[in-house]
């Protein structure tokens, strides 16, 4: 096992590093100029801008740039943002709470509803209850999210004034500090009432939104896994013996059905976080995929260099642990290779 | 490579090459993929003949009748069946030519990742070593980035418009057909069948195309149908994010952009694009269910 | 460091706690993005220049819904008869906040605080200089490294003398504009000291009517109301709550999350004229959105083909689907609130059969043209594409055959500038209310004869050209308005460009919210607003 983990991490480091020089590279060839974007319809003299580039370093060969970038990365270094002068790292690192929270929470609700919807429909069939279901989820799978936040948005917080429609907290009644980062939790440390129910109903579109395709390819995963289960010997024998029907279903079967379910979850992380970068747009969520589109519309590269570096870091350790994960659920592949 | 091990094609015995009507006797079976079947296909005859179906031009505007409601709604003219835009196009005409635009977008990607993700996945499964290394990690950087970012760093090196829409979305959703290829490659690579053939002195080119391949096809049809859903999706993202077709073109998430700040005023307007591509994304993966049912019941989408 | 940052605002949380329950009044204003950072001479955007502007003051401001000058921290000031020397007369007992990132001012606003402000964004060997890489980018073009001589110390600590190498009409009214904000001499020292200069940009010390609280990047700026120079605001807690899409800032104006927001959807405006909660103000904005025809490319060096262009675009048409009626038809260059604007100029008439037959007399056939539209939504232009399909659509009625074109923004105004374009549409929105911001700006040529980079139409005439040259130069403002006049006069006659519309600037407040005024320049003061339960 630590040998397999081994050879996994090592296999990652040459992937990071064609990351970064990717990532480098591809910045480099985008058209426009972040000293020009800042300056509007106002303008700028060649000669100043070349000062000002020389300034920041933008003069040098590429290359050079390439190696003081490493160089700096290696020091832990991420660069200063271009536009809001901060460091990138400090950035990301107040922005990625406000992500993890969507996204997480996002991926329970899915989790929570898809996984007994998938239940059921497999348990009946070709019934009424599977064919509503999985039509559904069908249509949730079919979802341009955009268009589906903006309708919510429409139905829910504009016509039936059920929710808010974007932001986190409602700022005039509510003000705390941020410890964690998480708006849930931040909202109870702060001991204010009812701050925690005005946490949950601005979250509450937002993780609809963002979690309505996940939802929709667990439910159906869940379905598939548990009909192939329903149809193995161990539980037609658990029937003949004549254990209820909850039992088999809810013991046997489903811990059996849930393992290919588990990888999918994990499979998600990256489908997740590009669905926030809409999801983010849509709410003014102060997350980073937000963050990421601003900064590719600034042309602001330390901070999209470093944003790119910190979000892709996350999906390959996230696949590097499910790849574990699965490991450990199946010796086989251990040695496959 | 481990995670392949999640890829269920890895699993599976490919469909027996049986006549196409046993196929289609399958397929008929499953009523909600006939039912999209037939809406695809609707959609394709108006996608195909929107000049002689929409009732005007899709650019030409009608000064004064901008923002019309859809006729069931009051203070709608029933020139516009489906009301107006925010200066004026006819909606219905709009959709009609904006099907075309999504489909060609959707067939375009879905025929150039099956090109490329089959020569990619089958040189990987067959050459391995260095190359098979080379190509597998480079799918994991496309994977590590969120495909959207990704997709808007493209557009933004080589700029917006249809054709590089199709670029930027084949680029993004390539892993999954390379991925796929490789591992039914690899898995057909143990059988029998292969090795007699390879005992035989047959090509390696040979081999990969006409011995292995057709073996291969049964998921990659499953995966274009999906595909094809997927890049509607996401030209559509992009599109939404004023990175895809160019005005005026009618592209059905540039219209529900154009429409934004009509919202609250007149949500019409924003309703329809976006059940355009609703429903035409639906019924294509009601269709891709069929086919994956039919082509082989066990292989699952996930 | 990390842990005492958390103790402080949870101390200063609970503090507020406190306040609330003596019914604190806080104000909550939705604003549409995060800031750059909080010092306005490194910025750009107003949207920054707003977020600082609560805690800066300069040496003389705006009055408030005007673009009148008024002294601030400057008590009055005197211009010698040379016009080469002003001397400013600071105001005495001025406070900085007290308080902030641990800073406590040991003294009173004086000289050396005005010298640092300025010599920072000046002085290349100042120790802020380098400092958040600024760029200074306003001081650069408003041209004061070619205007200014020296800042110095006057007779005592309480003057300031300018000293200039020109006479210039302009610079007042330049030093009430954002980057000349006053910051604090000391400040910068302490952090200085404590080695953490960055600070100084991203936690900002002032003389303003609100101090700084908290920022939490795009999603709240927090400040509190200071008893300084200008007396204690009438509310306590005054709140940013940034929140980038247009709808989202009217739900949250309806369910009273916020009491006044910035740029409302013009399409949301009939719905918030019907609210018996919301007043929308409206101000005639300061700013002009147009469309070039790039003079140096045929067959636009002829001017019967500049009037046939203008004549064939239903303007009227484009400030009811691209405005939303929240704009005003242009026939000048400067807004009809500018001083010197000329009424009696005769506006083209929307005409596309004569068009097309100007467009024959003058020889055109076929013509094969691109629009070049931008990107990004701007004051003058809420909806550049909605607009360029417009335009193409009216010139395919003159036979006018048009492709659309796009750049990055960055990009695009680049090439324009360079001339690339054949038409294209470009706008801009003045910084001082003075015509010549916009007259030379806007379409000035250098002694050569060459057009200046934001000259986008590329049109250069030499009788244009002297007359607003020599109204820059003269500070009697009578004289100035006549030979503005002759200048929009020449314009009209001309038609370098098609002046589409000035847009209207709408601000929907509540009802509870009292003594708000909407600034024609685009900034967001809360200085005098009060709030009603």
């Amino acid at each position: 096992m630590i040998r397999f983990l081994f050879k996994r991490l090592a296999l990652t480091i040459p992937t990071f590093f064609a990351l970064m020089f990717i990532t480098f590279v591809m910045l480099r060839l985008v058209p426009g100029d972040p000293i020009e974007v800042r300056r509007g319809e106002r303008g700028i003299s060649p000669e100043r801008l070349a000062q000002l580039r020389h300034e920041m370093g933008l003069d040098q060969p590429v290359w050079k740039q390439f190696l003081d970038y490493v160089n700096a990365l290696l020091h832990g270094d991420f660069g200063t943002s271009i536009v809001s002068k901060s460091p990138v790292l400090h950035e990301f690192l107040t922005l990625f709470p406000a992500t993890l929270e969507l996204t997480l929470t996002a991926m329970i609700f899915a989790v929570v509803l898809g996984v007994p919807a998938g239940v059921i429909a497999a348990s009946r069939r070709g019934g009424v209850y599977d064919q509503t279901l999985m039509g559904l989820a069908l249509t949730g799978y079919s979802m341009p999210i955009f268009w589906w936040g903006l309708i919510l948005v429409l139905v829910m917080s504009n016509t039936l004034h059920l929710t808010p429609v974007s932001g986190r907290v409602d700022l005039i009644k509510y003000y705390y500090p941020s410890v964690t980062g998480f708006m849930l939790i931040d909202s109870i440390l702060s001991g204010q009432k009812g701050a925690f129910w005005d946490a949950v109903r601005h979250l509450i579109l937002p993780m609809i939104v963002l979690g309505t395709v996940p939802l929709a390819v667990i439910a159906r995963m869940t379905r598939s896994s548990m009909l192939e289960v329903l149809e193995e010997d161990y539980v037609r024998t658990a029937r003949a013996k004549g254990l209820s029907w909850t039992r088999v279903v809810g013991v046997h079967a489903l811990r059996n059905a849930l393992i290919p379910v588990v990888t999918v979850i994990g499979l998600q992380v990256g489908g997740l976080l590009a669905g926030a970068v809409l999801t983010e747009t849509i709410f003014s969520w102060p997350g980073v995929g937000k963050w990421l589109i601003e900064s590719i519309n600034r042309r602001d590269y330390p901070a999209l260099q470093g944003g790119i570096m910190l979000i892709a870091t996350i999906v390959i350790l996230v696949n590097l642990f499910i790849d574990l994960l699965y490991g450990l659920i199946n010796p086989r592949i251990r040695h496959a290779k | 490579m481990p995670s392949d091990a999640s890829l269920p094609a890895a699993t599976t015995t490919p469909a027996p090459p049986g006549p196409i009507r046993a196929f289609w006797r399958a397929f008929r079976e499953n009523r909600g993929a006939v039912l999209g079947l037939a809406v695809v296909s609707l959609i394709f005859f108006i996608a195909v003949f929107a000049p002689l179906l929409a009732p005007y031009n899709p650019t030409e505007q009608f000064r004064g009748f901008s923002k019309l409601p859809p006729f069931w709604v009051e203070g709608s003219d029933p020139r516009f069946i489906l009301g107006t835009d925010a200066v004026g196009r006819d909606m219905l005409s709009r959709l009609m030519y904006g099907a075309r635009v999504s489909l060609f977008i959707g067939l375009s990607v879905m025929v150039v990742s099956m090109v490329v993700g089959v020569a990619l996945g089958l040189v990987s499964a067959f050459f391995g070593g260095f190359i098979d290394v080379l190509i597998i990690r480079i799918m994991d950087l496309v994977m590590a980035i969120p495909s959207l970012v990704l997709a808007i760093l493209i557009i933004a090196i080589i700029g917006p418009n249809l054709t590089n829409t199709i670029v930027a979305v084949t680029i993004v959703g390539l892993p999954r057909y390379v991925r796929l290829v490789r591992a039914s490659a690899l898995t057909e690579l143990t059988k029998d069948y292969v090795t007699a053939a390879k005992v035989s002195g047959v090509r390696k080119f040979r081999l990969m195309t006409v011995t292995v391949l057709p073996n291969c096809l049964a998921p990659l049809i499953v995966q274009a149908a999906l595909g094809l859903s997927d890049a509607i999706l996401e030209a559509a993202g992009l599109g939404f994010l004023g990175l895809g077709a160019q005005p005026p073109t009618p592209e059905w998430g540039a219209m529900l952009a154009d429409t934004r700040d009509l919202m609250l005023s007149h949500p019409w307007v924003m309703a329809f694009p976006g059940l355009a591509i609703l429903i035409t994304v639906l019924a294509i993966n009601l269709m891709g269910d069929g086919l994956r049912d039919a082509l082989d019941p066990r292989l699952r989408r996930s | 460091m990390k842990f005492n940052k958390l103790l402080g605002a949870a101390l200063l949380a609970s503090s507020m706690l406190v306040a609330g329950a003596a019914n604190a009044k806080t104000l909550v204003y939705c604003s549409e993005g995060s800031p750059e950072n909080f010092t306005p001479s490194i910025n750009t955007t107003g949207t920054s220049f707003d977020a600082a502007r609560p805690v800066y003051n300069r040496l003389v401001q705006f009055t408030p819904g005007t673009t009148q000058v008024e002294p601030a921290l400057a008590e009055s000031w005197t211009v010698s008869p040379d016009g080469l020397t002003i001397t400013f007369k600071l105001r005495p007992g001025v406070k900085f906040h007290s308080g902030v990132n641990g800073f406590t001012p040991t003294r009173d606003l004086n000289a050396e605080d005005v010298i640092w402000s300025f010599d920072r964004q000046w002085k290349p060997d100042h120790p802020y200089a380098k400092v958040s890489a600024g760029s200074y980018d306003y001081f650069n073009d408003m041209a004061m490294p070619d205007l200014l001589e020296s800042i110095t110390k006057g007779d005592d600590d309480m003057t300031v003398v300018f000293k200039l190498k020109k006479p210039n009409a302009p610079i007042i009214a330049n030093l009430a504009m954002d980057f000349a904000a006053i910051h604090s001499a000391e400040y910068a020292k302490y952090l200085l000291d404590k080695g953490t200069p960055e600070q100084f940009d991203q936690i900002p010390v002032g003389t303003g009517s609100f101090s700084f609280v908290d920022y939490q990047k795009d999603a709240v700026i927090r400040f509190k109301a200071f008893d300084g120079w200008a007396g204690k605001p009438k509310i306590d807690d005054l709140v940013y709550a940034i929140t980038p899409d247009a709808t989202a800032r009217y739900a949250k104006l309806k369910a009273n999350e916020c009491q006044v927001m910035i740029a409302p959807n013009p399409a949301d405006l009939g719905d918030m004229k019907s609210n018996p909660d919301v007043n929308v103000l409206e101000q005639a904005g300061l700013n002009i959105g147009y469309y070039a025809m790039n003079n140096q490319k045929p067959p636009f060096d002829k001017p019967e083909v500049r009037k046939a262009f203008a004549m064939a675009i239903d303007r009227d048409a484009i400030i009811k689907e691209v405005y939303q009626g929240a704009g005003q038809k242009a026939k000048n260059l400067i807004p009809p609130t500018m001083w010197s604007y000329d009424d009696s100029v005769q506006d083209v008439a929307y005409d596309p059969e004569k068009a097309k037959k100007m467009l024959e007399e003058a020889g055109v056939k076929d013509l094969k043209i691109d629009i070049w539209w931008m990107p990004v939504q701007r004051p003058y232009n809420p909806n550049a594409k909605r607009m360029a399909e417009m335009i193409q659509a009216d010139l395919a009625k003159i036979g006018v055959e048009s492709t659309l074109v796009s750049y990055e923004w960055g990009e695009y105004r680049k090439r324009m500038q360079a001339g690339e374009h054949m038409t294209g549409m470009l706008g801009w929105t003045g910084d001082n209310g003075d015509p010549d911001n916009f007259f030379a700006v806007l379409l000035g040529c250098n002694a050569e004869g060459k057009p200046n980079g934001n000259n986008i139409p590329k049109w250069c005439n030499a009788k244009f050209q002297e007359v607003v040259n020599k109204a820059a130069t003269i500070t009697d403002q009578a004289e100035r308005t006549k030979l503005y006049q002759e200048a929009q006069k020449i314009q009209a006659e001309e038609m370098p460009q098609v002046n589409i519309a000035h847009s209207t600037v709408f601000e929907p407040i509540r009802k509870s919210v009292t003594g708000y005024k909407v600034s024609p320049l685009g900034s967001h003061e809360f200085q005098n607003v009060d709030i009603t339960e």
